[in-house]
């Protein structure tokens, strides 16, 4: 009889739930769901990680190659990230060209890189003005259950800290590059971005890690980029309903907590890695 | 605080907020300027510059319907160039804000769509944007539950902050921060920041940004009620 219900008074169906403090499934207001991480799972990837937030999984896969440095900063590298959804994940998404859901997260993932600094451009140049390594990151989105962002940026943040790059030498007489395969270092990864979403029910209830229908019925989201130090990288709230200086404090003390959770549990994952 | 309203054009009307604590550049507005869009305005920002066309509420495609409100789409096109992914991300921020704010409940099943040019860019093109384009939809006449305004605040290196930014102070600044903000009580509709800056100045950006969303609403109040008031 609730599945009927569901079906056909959704909104209703949530509300039910958020009067009483708690969510469909069980979560309370501010709690996320699991959040697993896999490091290193694709041996083809110069770095790679998979990330499951309760439903939603999202692959990152990093590869690394030459190119040419831009000609107005000869000594600075590329990073390239690309989130693709495709009609795997869910039945909202169709093949063909990237649709706008995807254009907006990948458009999201590039700020994030870019207002993190998470890596220094500098340190991916080889050669000034010859030489420079370009990052590919492609992020793959398996199953889609909302909060796609959050998912994305921890899955970049985490095949970041697994990609090693081979160091490499341009030998004088050829002037070719050659790489040591051999000889492998890790990235200098300076800060560790979190993103914690939010989505604003009814104009006043807000509610952390949205699940898919939570987003579809929510009237608005908003998405909080953090790093270590407090600082903020990133506050995307893409329209929706108005939010008081008061709530927007909530969310931002809210981010923190989550700061730390991510950051524990990415330790522990590198850390039982470099064990083996 | 003085702010000086002079009559550009029989629709148009000028404004320069010099009043102490406000470093709004000046700006300028005209509606109905096209003739084929239900409603149209050019919103001017010091030198940055952006034309708005609604059309709407009209017909919309069975693929895009929404049973109970109105399907909203946003074009954002560059000054040069094609639209890529960046301008496809604006238009989703300009789209969900006006979702926000206008009652597309009382016109299920059909299509508004807002189209924004941009005719010169000297900072402060989102906040432009947003201008133009709640001055666009009141042209139109397209219902709407309260205003909204864009404003861009800029934090330099040593944290000063400078409202409505020119492109020489964007470049240099360590992080630039766009609010969209309702009439009503200057609620946060939207926002999008580049670069780092910590919870207090947030706060203190946000604070500025709703004294200047003021100045901004005064001067939509008087531009329309020049507009209709009977000389």
């Amino acid at each position: 009889m609730a599945a009927g219900f569901k079906t056909v008074e959704p909104l209703e169906y949530y509300r039910r739930f958020l009067k009483k403090n708690c969510r469909a499934d069980g979560r309370e207001l501010g709690e996320f769901t699991t959040t697993t991480v896999n490091i290193g799972s694709v041996s083809t990837a110069d770095g790679s990680a998979l990330v499951k937030l309760g439903n939603t999984a999202v692959i990152c896969g990093i590869k690394a190659e030459f190119a040419a440095p831009p000609p107005d900063a000869p000594d600075k590298g590329y990073v390239v990230p690309n989130v693709d959804l495709p009609p795997l994940c869910s039945s909202r998404f169709r093949s063909g060209p990237p649709g706008e859901e995807a254009q907006v997260a990948s458009q999201f993932i590039a700020d994030v890189i870019e207002n993190s600094q998470i890596i220094l451009k500098e340190d991916l140049c080889i050669s000034p003005g010859k030489l420079a390594w370009v990052l590919y990151c492609d992020l793959i989105c398996l199953d889609y259950d909302g909060n796609i962002l959050d998912a994305c940026t921890f899955a970049l943040l985490a095949a970041l800290k697994n990609v090693q790059l081979p160091e490499v030498t341009i030998n004088e007489e050829t002037a070719l590059a050659e790489a040591n395969l051999k000889k492998k270092r890790y990235l200098n990864i300076r800060t560790h971005p979190v993103a914690t979403s939010f989505a604003v029910f009814d104009d006043t209830l807000l509610i952390v890690d949205p699940t898919g229908e939570e987003e579809h019925l929510a009237t608005g989201t908003l998405t909080v980029v953090m790093d270590e130090e407090g600082k903020l990288c990133c506050l995307h709230k893409p329209g929706g309903s108005g939010l008081t200086g008061a709530k927007l404090q909530d969310c931002l003390s809210r981010a923190v907590t989550r700061h730390k959770e991510v950051k524990k549990l990415m330790d522990e994952v590198i850390k039982s890695m470099k064990a083996k | 605080m003085q702010s000086e309203a002079k009559i550009h054009t029989e629709h148009g009307t000028d404004s320069s907020p010099q009043g102490p604590g406000c470093s709004l550049r000046h700006f300028a507005c005209e509606q109905n300027l096209l003739s084929r869009p239900d409603g149209s305005a050019s919103f001017l920002q010091g030198d940055t510059s952006v034309l708005a066309g609604v059309y709407g509420p009209a017909e919309v495609k069975v693929s895009k319907e929404i049973f109970n409100k109105a399907t909203l789409e946003v074009i954002l096109r560059p000054k040069i160039g094609l639209p890529g992914v960046a301008e496809k991300s604006r238009e989703r921020l300009i789209r969900n804000t006006c979702e926000a704010v206008v009652l597309g409940a009382l016109h299920p099943r059909t299509s508004i769509t807002i189209v924004l040019q941009v005719i010169s860019d000297a900072g402060s093109l989102m906040a432009c944007c947003l201008n133009a384009t709640c001055m666009a939809l009141v042209d139109a006449g397209v219902p709407m539950q309260a205003l909204f305004c864009g404003v861009t605040c800029a934090l330099d290196s040593d944290g000063t902050l400078v409202l409505d930014p020119t492109a020489k102070q964007e470049k240099e600044a360590r992080a630039v921060l766009t609010f969209a903000l309702d009439s009503v009580d200057q609620k946060l509709l939207m926002s999008t920041t580049k670069g780092l800056y910590s919870n207090a100045e947030l706060q203190q950006c946000l604070a500025a940004a709703q004294a200047a969303s003021q100045h901004v609403f005064r001067f939509y109040r008087e531009s329309l009620q020049r507009r209709y008031s009977k000389n």
